[in-house]
This record gives structure tokens, sequence and C-alpha cells, in this order.
């Protein structure tokens, strides 16, 4: 377990700096940073003045060297258009993205944990089928324009909830479910095969035999054991719902780490940009760290 | 002799798999006709998409009061008629879609067919870098580079293609190792053949099934995608006719005239779902089903 845990860790060091040295190269993408930063209508003095004051003269190398050294220390830099540290501008605005990815990953499990099992009891039925063509449905849906298309509705038409902001908690409703409805089709058809498989095993086949009542059946032995790989799953497709956020949040207006970086990417606010890809790689990295951890724990033959 | 195994099942229902069928038809159908519209656009339309006529701003479709006979789909708010902008769009997601998927193969399946085939070192390190890839959030480093090397169709093809390998090196890798030990493989390799050869001769066209759905997987991202990147500004530059930048462009008009949105999501929708339904019946027909 030790070992497996040690070589789990070296493996996300590694990802780590790799996505450093990415993202870091990431914004050095333009050719001339210095010119990105000061616009089309800079003059070349003023090219000039940015390009010694942020160092960008210096070699490639060197600039990285310092880059990564202070993210190390969890200096990711300061931001150009605010003259603050980045970090602050991240940690304002990481609640509202924290609390909009908890809601949709909890909208995500509520709907496709029911139907994931319900297809899985009635596997091959109408009712199976028609639950899978529901997940194709939502993995058609271009997120952006459902969530146009619930503000008009919900927000315009009934003015059942706010269109955008969050001043309350009801501002996380409409970007919730567009957010679950990008995990809804992977959970979902996880959810089901895993309780295919787990209803077909033999210790179901004891569990009948012993006289065990259906629901108890399902919920208690099947699901405990389907639970493992969406449990995974779950945490995969939280990642991905923060790296998504930044579509949402801009529809929404919502003012999160997405909107941040949507506002840094088009204002060239690059250290921000950097600092974002770093955050949301690393969070990602953590999320799926802690699931293998997890998985390995509950189920031993996984540490090989 | 062999045991005669008589498995008693639910009775079946015959329309089931005939759904299923049709499901899969619909979705052929769609794509069908997506590519003959987007091959022939220039013949379809019926005005300029870039043509702006101001007396002719946010004209509404057919089934609405107000609309013009000549404007099937109305018109946007600079007087473009909307259907020859949708006609034009296909072009745009169509193109999107195939040669992303080309690019964001030959890079995955290389990958995976490599670090399959070889297995220790090699493997990990194709796994590291899928790792690595899957990690770097998805949309923000496609925008930052459309920001920052340039708006073009070719930019954001490019980059996603680029971005979009990782599911084409996992299934490649894995369905290479189960083939790997096969005979056939074995025989190949006795009778001289070189490691290429091998690879792409022998296992490459007994992966293909699998690789082909997630081609229609990828297929149907890539075109999400490039309309998510349209609608943020960070895609296809104006004025080409792409829906996500239409969605985006009608957005200020949605409070007023809600169908300036609906037409170009509802056109989206279908096309992606259309891709998914293909590879949906393809996945069943060709057994390609990895989950078991």
């Amino acid at each position: 377990m030790v070992l497996f845990i040690v070589r789990r860790l070296w493996l996300a060091a590694l990802v780590c700096l790799t996505v450093l040295v990415v993202s870091f190269i990431l914004t050095r993408l333009s050719g001339d940073l210095a010119a990105s930063i000061a616009g089309p209508n800079a003059s070349a003095a003023d090219v000039a003045i940015i390009t010694k004051n942020y160092g960008l003269d210096r070699p490639l190398v060197v600039q990285f060297l310092e880059w990564a050294g202070h993210a190390a220390e969890g200096d990711l830099g300061r931001s150009f258009l605010y003259h603050v540290p980045v970090w602050g501008l991240i940690r304002d605005r990481l609640p509202v993205t924290l609390a909009l990815g908890l809601t949709g990953l909890a909208i995500a499990l509520l709907v496709a944990l029911p139907l994931g099992i319900l297809a899985a009891v009635r596997e091959g039925s109408a009712m199976d089928r028609g639950i899978m063509m529901v997940a194709l449905l939502g993995q058609a849906m271009p997120g952006f324009w459902f969530g146009l298309v619930m503000i008009v509705l919900l927000g315009l038409d009934l003015q059942w909830l706010p269109i955008s902001g969050v001043d309350t908690w009801q501002g996380y409703i409409m970007p919730g479910i567009v957010l679950a409805f990008s995990a809804i089709p992977a959970l979902m058809r996880l959810t089901r095969s895993g309780m295919i498989d787990a209803l077909a095993a033999d210790y179901i086949r004891t569990a009948r035999a012993k006289g065990l009542s259906r629901a108890k059946i399902i919920l208690k032995h099947a699901l405990r054991n389907a639970a493992m790989p969406v449990v995974s799953i779950a945490a995969v497709q939280l990642g991905f719902m923060l790296g998504g956020s930044v579509v949402i949040e801009s529809v929404f207006a919502l003012p999160g780490v997405g909107y941040l970086a949507w506002e840094s990417i088009t204002k060239n606010d690059f250290p921000v940009v950097q600092a974002v890809v770093l955050f949301l790689a690393v969070i990602y990295i953590a999320l799926t760290l802690l699931a293998d951890m997890m998985n390995a724990l509950l189920d031993p033959r996984l540490r090989g | 002799m062999s045991a005669i195994v008589i498995v008693q099942s639910r009775p079946a229902r015959r329309w089931l798999p005939a759904f299923r069928h049709l499901a899969t038809l619909l979705g052929a159908v769609i794509i069908g006709a997506a590519v003959l519209v987007a091959i022939f656009a220039p013949y379809l339309t019926p005005h300029d998409p870039f043509a702006q006529d101001l007396s002719q701003r946010l004209i509404p479709p057919v089934w609405m009061e107000g609309s013009q006979p000549t404007h099937l789909l109305g018109t946007d708010q600079i007087g473009r008629d909307y259907l020859s902008r949708l006609i034009y769009g296909t072009r745009i997601s169509m193109l999107i879609g195939v040669l992303t998927v080309i690019t964001s193969g030959v890079i995955g399946i290389t990958l995976g067919l490599i670090g399959g085939f070889y297995g220790g070192r090699t493997d990990d390190v194709v796994m590291f870098l899928i790792t690595c890839r899957l990690s770097i959030p998805l949309i923000l480093v496609a925008l930052t580079v459309v920001a920052l090397v340039g708006s073009s169709l070719a930019v954001v093809i490019l980059t996603l293609g680029l971005l979009l390998w990782d599911r084409f090196a996992v299934v490649a890798r894995t369905t290479t190792m189960q083939v790997r030990n096969l005979d056939y493989i074995a025989a190949a390799q006795a009778a001289g053949a070189s490691r290429v050869h091998v690879l792409a001769r022998e296992v490459l066209p007994n992966i293909a099934n699998h690789l082909v759905v997630v081609a229609t997987l990828e297929m149907a991202l890539a075109i999400l995608l490039e309309a998510a990147l349209s609608f943020l500004g960070l895609g296809v530059p104006p004025p080409l006719p792409s829906w996500g930048l239409m969605i985006a462009e009608a957005k200020e008009y949605m409070f007023f005239s809600p169908w300036v949105i609906m037409t170009p999501g509802v056109v989206l929708f279908v096309l992606v779902l259309g891709i998914n339904l293909l590879g949906d019946g393809l996945r069943d027909m060709l057994g390609a089903d990895l989950r078991r």
C-alpha cells in the first residue's frame, strides 16, 4: 500500500511539473508576449518598456525557472490588469466556482444514479432504452445554448429563477443544471454497466437465496459494488466541470474562476491565465489522486 | 459432442431492436444530409450568407407573425438571411468535425498502438502523456491558444486536433493489448514482417471497429467545442457563419426575439445527436463495446 501511494504521488508530481511547463509555454505561443500585453495600439517604445519591466528579454529558461520557483512557493505572479497578486484573485472567486461545481455534481448524481440503477435492473427493456436515449440527448446538448434557452424560459418567461449573478442561492440552480448535463451521460452509463455486472455476480444470487428483499439486494449489495468506478468517475467529472465552468460562468455572468480566466484571456492578462490553467490542472490531479487512493483502499486488487 | 445449453430468457420485444436500427438509421440520415448540405451549400442557399441588408433586420421565421416568404428562417441583427447562414454553417461544423478527428486520430492512435504493443517503459510514457493531457483544462487552453495565435478556422482545427487525442489513445492502447498476443500477430512476426507492418497491417485493422466508434464521439465533441469557443468569441472569426458565433451575435436580441438563438442551437443539437446516434448504433453493430 505504501509503495502504491509513493508511486502514485511520484506520478502526480511528474504530471504537475509537465503541466507547469505547458502552462508556461502556452502564454509564450504568440511569439512576442510583450506586444500581446501592450495591445494592438501600443508604440514600439511601450513594448520595449514592458519587455524590460517584466524581464521578457531574458532567456526563456531563466524566465521559466523563476516563474516555476515562485509558483512552487505559492506565488503565482501579479495580474497585469489589476496589479494585485494572482493568487488573491483566484482565491476570491474560488467559492463561487466550487459551489457551482458541487451543485452540478450533486444534481448529476441525483439524476444519474437512480436512472442508471433503474436501467440496469430492467436491462434490455423499453425503460432501459428510453433512459439510454436520454443520455444520448444530454450528450448532444450544447451546454452554453441550453443555458441561454433556460435563461429565456425559466428566467424571463416564467420568472422562476434569477438570470445571472449569485446574489441568492437560486442563482446556482440553472448553471448547476447545465453543468450537470455534461456529466450525467457518463455517470449514468457507468452506473448502469456497473450495476449490470454486479447484479450478475454470485453474491447477489446468494443474497437472493437468503430471501433478502429485492430493494435491499439492489441498493445494499449491488450498488455498493457498482459504486466504486462511479466514485472515481465522479471525481474526474468534478475536475472537468471546474474546467468547463469557463463557458457556463460566462453565460450566467457568475463571478467565479472560469469567468476570471475568460476575462483575463480577452484582456491579455497572461499571468492570470497561466495561473488558472495551472490551478485547475492541479485540482484535477489532486482529485484523480484522491479517487485512486480511495479505490485502492476499498479494493486491494488495485494496489499492484 | 458439445453440450446444448438452453437459455431461458425474457420474451424478446421485437420492436426494440427495430427501434435501435431506426435510431442508427436516423443518425446516418442526419449525417448524410449534413454532408450533402455542406458540399452543395452554394446551390442550396437562397441568399448570399454574408450579404447585409439593414432594412431587413431581425425578420422572424415563417411560422411567426411578420415573416417574409423570401427569408424562410428570418434574418439576423444586420439583415443576413438565417437559412443561408445556417447552411454555410454546416460546412464549418463538418469541416471542424472531420479534420479534428483526422488530426487527433493520427496522434492518439499512433500513441495507443505503440504503448499497447510494446508495453513496459514505452507504455508508461504513453500513459503519462495521456494523464498529462487529461489534467490540462481543455476549453481554457483552447481559448488561450486561439487568443494568442489568432482566431481562424485552421487554428481552431489544429488546436482541437492537438487536444482531443486522449480517447483515441486510451482505446487504441487497450484494444491493441487485447490483440497483441493473438496467434495471427505471432504468425505475421514469424513470417518476418516488420514491426511497422505488423502494427499497420495486422493490429490496426483488427481494432478499427473500436476506433470508428471513438471517431464519432470525438467528432461530436469537436463540433460542440468549436461552437462553444466561437460563442465565447475565441473560435471561428466573424463574419463566418459558425453556429456558435451566430448564437453569440444573436444573444443580446434573445430577450425580445428568442427564435434568434433557437434555430442555430437546434441545428447544432440535431447534428451532434445524429453523430452520436450513428456512433451508438455502430458500437452495437461492430461489437465494439469496451466494457465487456
